[in-house]
């Protein structure tokens, strides 16, 4: 007879970490299908890119985990898509290298790995390149222009002036409305046919994979819709009082990387608080800050810092609200 | 999955509490089939505390012959009750014997007279009608009557009540949430008037505002049934179907179930008038006040993929659980988990050498099929165990502090409040062992005050 020294409960639910991880990486599949469709082969090659810099980072950084498969418990493979699908459809592979590595060793492995980062490691990574390659990072191209021809300086080569291939350069919605205020249509937003990242154009997919995620339970649905709802709402009332100032909130939840946000980046577990009130005062936080940003910041787009920074805020959130105690008056009494 | 397979609209509306989890029920298993009667075996044990509180003290002398449900060990105390023996026979020993948890304690063995047909042949111990409330007491601690849903706390502790306490609402227990276990469920539908005569007689004394029956829908021929005899025979007794869910069948949750109430932290459920009893314990207070058949066998489920035939079983107190569990088929595997009570709550067992108790619920011999030992990975914060605590404690931070051995913190962030139900390390898809590192700093937590209090 075997007796092995534990005690209950015995049972456990069949979802564990690395099928969570999975189960994302899944989800995610279409919208690199979809990047392909709209820019070409340049995107499965920046995830590429991606997920083998982040793997390499993970297994490097973190090799002693015990019973360690390659691909660790997945979420180095999660930063890397993600981090692609953020990047403009141009960006230089090198570049993009660099990010993942900086993802997964500064936004995971020096905080003490799996669970333990402040920040999301994808978006860390997005914030360093933004910082370190200020220029191409805004070099937006165009959708189109062949599935297998490469887009902008793909192929750029560190340190040297790559050689600049030729194609439609386009401003993404965000920049036309900021800078010369065209507001694109919200078809084209919701289908995904503008400039942008790689991952953040189709709003409709966004907006399914999001549902798929809430009805699966992958992620917290609090966070996508209070985000959404506060940055149309706080849009809405801007655009009320100034409809030539201001941009349309279809335009503003549709427009950039919002839904990309909403539904992967800020939805993130590990950087994300865990209490109901805490959820909702993170999501409603993200969506001010948005549309801030948006509005009244020197970029065009707010969403990654937006997100850091409540990112930021997540470990105090934890601490403000806490939970209720079942038979105790008032939360943390 | 489970016995019947009556749609829930049949049973009326399902009342619930916030939170809580859905293990796999396996409850088919055991349910289908009626209550077998274990036979007599040669030779019985019976440990002296098999209850909360002071053990019996032995009234009788090796050598001497019993009758079936004679009175063997009194009780010492007030949180003491009653021990009699199962069979008619003969004392062998009072010793020292096996006890689950590999603890030893003081026991008697009997040896089963051979040729003794087993009659029951006690006296009710007097008249219901002329008995006071001290006496009703005295009567089920005299009887042995225990918490039949695992704890074993002295039945008539919990029924003394002080003067200025009233009981607003009198809920029998037959939720039965823990997963294998369906005694509760096959005594429900057979013993329906034991029961209900059981509660009547405990209203009787406690005089309660309301009667509930709480079962969890899972059980819709239970609840059918003992509508029907309650209708039949006109009681004032509502039976409340509630929510098929994990931990519905601990006391404070079925108290927010059905008061839509919680129990003040450090109370008991008698200070906001809720009086919560297992079903069992109800069939018991009948049966000894009808019949003067003291607790000295209860029906209990073998079950798991390990067992050959699982089944719910009569067996006498005392009875070796290998003898139950070769009546049930035997083992089927090698090498099992043995498992006392249900999987989310119970204890490990390392072997089938010890007796059945009164607080043995179930014998469960599991295998790789059920349980399994998954690789644990960080926390990843997913926030699962704060959705599924159901006194809304965070697990999380909990589990990070007793990482860091952080006892002081983890009391202010009341530990000490949770009761244990596994829900959060059921659901932790990193498998982070969270009940178990609470147990441990509870059980430290508990030390430190003793130390505390024997320094001053």
């Amino acid at each position: 007879m075997k007796t092995i020294i534990s005690s209950s409960p015995f049972l456990r639910s069949d979802l564990s970490t690395p099928r969570i991880m999975w189960e994302v990486v899944i989800t995610l599949l279409p919208v690199v299908g979809v990047a392909t469709w709209y820019f070409g082969i340049s995107a499965l090659l920046m995830t590429l890119v991606c997920v083998v810099s982040s793997l390499w980072a993970d297994i490097l950084f973190m090799p002693s985990q015990p019973n360690r498969r390659w691909w660790g418990d997945g979420s180095a493979i999660i930063t890397g898509i993600l981090l692609a699908m953020c990047l403009p459809p141009g960006f230089p592979f090198w570049m993009a290298f660099l990010g993942g590595f900086v993802a997964i060793g500064m936004g995971k492995a020096m905080w003490g790995g799996l669970g333990q980062n402040v920040f999301n490691p994808a978006l860390l990574g997005r914030a360093f390149l933004q910082a370190a390659f200020p220029g191409a990072i805004t070099t937006w191209s165009a959708p189109g222009g062949g599935l297998f021809s490469l887009q902008g300086n793909n192929l750029a080569l560190p340190f040297l002036k790559g050689e600049v291939v030729d194609a439609t350069t386009g401003a993404t919605p965000l920049s036309a409305m900021k800078f010369t205020h065209e507001v694109a249509s919200w078809q084209d937003l919701l289908w995904g046919n503008v400039s942008g990242s790689l991952g953040e154009t189709s709003g409709l997919l966004l907006l399914f994979l999001g549902g798929y995620l809430i009805w699966r339970g992958l992620i917290n649905w609090r966070i996508p819709i209070g985000m959404i709802l506060t940055v149309a709402v706080f849009s809405g009332i801007l655009f009320l009082i100034d409809g030539h100032q201001y941009a349309p909130p279809q335009f503003m939840v549709l427009a950039g990387g919002l839904l990309l946000g909403a539904v992967y980046m800020a939805t993130d577990l590990v950087s994300s608080p865990l209490t109901t009130k805490g959820i909702w005062t993170y999501a409603i936080g993200i969506g001010i800050l948005v549309v801030m940003i948006r509005v009244w910041g020197g970029l065009p787009e707010g969403v990654m810092y937006a997100i850091l920074l409540m990112n930021a805020v997540t470990p105090l959130l934890n601490r403000a609200f806490p939970t209720r105690v079942y038979g105790h008056a008032k939360a943390g009494a | 999955m489970s016995g019947s397979n009556l749609p829930t609209s049949d049973i009326g509306a399902l009342l619930t509490f916030p939170h809580g989890v859905h293990p796999r029920e396996y409850k088919e298993l055991s349910c289908a089939g009626p209550i077998e009667r274990m036979p007599f075996v040669d030779t019985y044990t019976l440990p002296l505390g098999q209850h909360i509180g002071a053990p019996s003290r032995p009234i009788v002398q090796v050598g001497q012959q019993v009758q079936r449900g004679e009175l063997i060990a009194e009780p010492v105390g007030f949180v003491s009750v009653g021990l009699h023996s199962p069979v008619d026979g003969t004392v062998t020993a009072i010793e020292l014997v096996d006890h689950l948890n590999g603890q030893l304690v003081q026991g008697i063995r009997i040896q089963t007279d051979r040729f003794s047909p087993q009659q029951f042949q006690q006296k009710p111990p007097a008249d219901l009608d002329q008995m006071d409330h001290d006496q009703f007491i005295k009567g089920i601690q005299t009887a042995g009557i225990v918490g039949m849903g695992g704890a074993a706390f002295p039945a008539h502790v919990k029924f003394s009540l002080k003067p200025e306490q009233h009981v607003r609402v009198l809920m029998l227990n037959g939720c039965e949430c823990e997963p294998f276990l369906t005694c509760d469920h096959r005594v429900m539908v057979e013993y329906a008037g034991e029961l209900l005569d059981g509660t009547m007689i405990l209203a009787k004394y406690l005089q309660p505002d309301r009667i509930v029956i709480a079962i969890e829908a899972n059980k819709a021929d239970a609840i059918l049934v003992l509508r029907e005899e309650i209708a039949r025979q006109g009681y004032p007794i509502e039976v409340t179907p509630l929510e098929v869910k994990y931990p519905q069948g601990a006391e404070k949750m079925m108290i927010s179930a059905i008061l839509g109430e919680e129990v003040p932290t450090g109370k008991l459920p008698i200070d906001v008038g809720a009086m919560v009893s297992n079903v069992g314990t109800a069939v018991a207070i009948s049966e000894y006040f009808r019949t003067g058949k003291p607790l000295m066998e209860r029906v209990l489920t073998v079950s798991g993929t390990a067992v050959g035939r699982p089944s719910n079983v009569l067996v006498p107190i005392g009875t070796p659980m290998q003898e139950v569990v070769d009546f049930c088929g035997g083992l089927t595997h090698p090498e099992p988990r043995i498992l006392l009570g249900g999987p989310m709550m119970g204890m490990v067992q390392k072997n089938l050498d010890v007796p059945v108790v009164k607080g043995t619920s179930g014998i469960l011999a599991l295998t790789d099929q059920e349980v399994v030992d998954p690789q644990t990975y960080s926390c990843i914060r997913c926030g699962r165990c704060v959705d599924a605590c159901p006194i809304f404690l965070n697990p999380a931070r909990l589990g990070l502090l007793a990482r860091k051995g952080l006892w002081a913190e983890m009391e202010e962030n009341h530990v000490m409040d949770c009761f244990e139900c596994g829900s959060c390390s059921f659901i932790c898809p990193s498998a982070i062992p969270l009940v178990q590192s609470f147990r441990v700093a509870k059980g430290l937590l508990r030390e430190e005050k003793q130390r505390a209090k024997s320094a001053t």
